[in-house]
């Protein structure tokens, strides 16, 4: 089965950009990576299509973990999944993680072949609680 | 069927308050959030009165949903999955010529809608604060029901000045929150009074 996919989205495309690079540098190829910043003009926001096509472009059957910066980050990825095809919707989750290190342990907890639950309760272990 | 000249109207009056108030959503937003509230919520207006020939020419439910769904799509911020899934849900709910009880048993769906996907309810300094009192006097039925909503709506987002915010970027500023209206019970009530105006000419 193929490795769970990993959505990076942030307000800003520079750090949504900069956290791929890292999560490139740290797993290579070995999982499904996209990321999407900023709002359908270009500004700092997020934007539901992106982040829809950023699901698409990391998608794995294994299912996908998106990591997300601030409150309308999280809320508009939420919406995105939703509005997936249902076959989709329930293999995407969003991780409660801060953006950076969330995705470079997501990714490579992903790149061990582990599964999408796993993936996100790694991610998950960095937030404080 | 509701009458397409009021659905019209409607939409106009309601996507026109945010853009004659989008200045002072970005100024309340820059005193407690990140100061786009203002400029996304005026994006999404505008698409939909460029749309409007469109959305005023269709039945209501099917009106709602599409607004709402130009919203999530354009808005860029919070507001817009907010505001989108509100307008969708009455859609949802709304047949295409509505009364009072349908008006009560939507709302009350698309209020709760918008508390699960923000993950917030009353008291907690956002759009919530509005919307819920506003649900509340529509419940109450009696005479001159618009004009009450109008002013409980306005009195709804004044008494969100005091508030500690608990939700939302705001939340980050703790005590530095309280003291300044919320942008989203502000934008949410400058459309309930937009929308109440039209409703009773």
């Amino acid at each position: 089965m193929a490795n769970v996919g990993i959505v990076i989205v942030s307000h800003s495309p520079k750090i949504a950009e900069g956290a791929a690079d890292m999560v490139r540098q740290m797993v290579g190829d070995s999982v499904p990576l996209a990321w999407t910043g900023g709002n359908p003009e270009g500004g700092l926001g997020t934007d539901v299509a992106a982040i829809i096509e950023a699901i698409d472009r990391a998608w794995s059957d294994a299912g996908v973990a998106v990591l997300v910066d601030l409150g309308g980050a999280e809320t508009n990825s939420e919406m995105a999944i939703d509005m997936l095809e249902a076959s989709r919707r329930g293999k995407v989750v969003v991780c409660e993680a801060p953006v950076v290190e969330g995705a470079v342990m997501a990714a490579t907890e992903a790149s061990g072949g582990a599964t999408l639950d796993a993936v996100r309760r790694t991610a998950e272990e960095l937030s404080p609680t | 069927m509701m009458d397409q000249t009021v659905q019209r109207r409607l939409i106009e009056a309601v996507a026109n308050a945010v853009v004659n108030h989008a200045d002072e959503l970005t100024t309340l937003d820059q005193a407690i959030g990140d100061g786009d509230h203002g400029l996304n919520m005026k994006r999404g207006a505008l698409v939909i009165l460029e749309r409007v020939d469109e959305l005023g020419a269709q039945p209501l439910p099917a009106a709602l949903k599409a607004a709402g769904q130009m919203l999530v799509m354009k808005v860029g911020g919070a507001s817009g999955p907010l505001y989108g899934t509100l307008l969708m849900t009455l859609g949802k709910e709304l047949p295409a010529a509505p009364d009072r009880d349908d008006l009560v048993r939507a709302l009350g769906a698309a209020v709760a809608a918008v508390k699960k996907i923000g993950r917030s309810d009353v008291g907690q300094k956002t759009m919530l604060d509005v919307l819920g009192p506003v649900y509340e006097e529509l419940t109450l039925g009696g005479p001159a029901p618009f004009d009450r909503i109008r002013q409980r709506g306005a009195a709804a987002a004044d008494a969100t000045i005091p508030m500690k915010a608990i939700k939302g970027r705001a939340s980050f500023l703790g005590e530095r929150s309280i003291g300044h209206m919320d942008p989203g019970a502000r934008s949410a009530s400058l459309m309930i009074a937009a929308a109440c105006t039209v409703m009773e000419e």
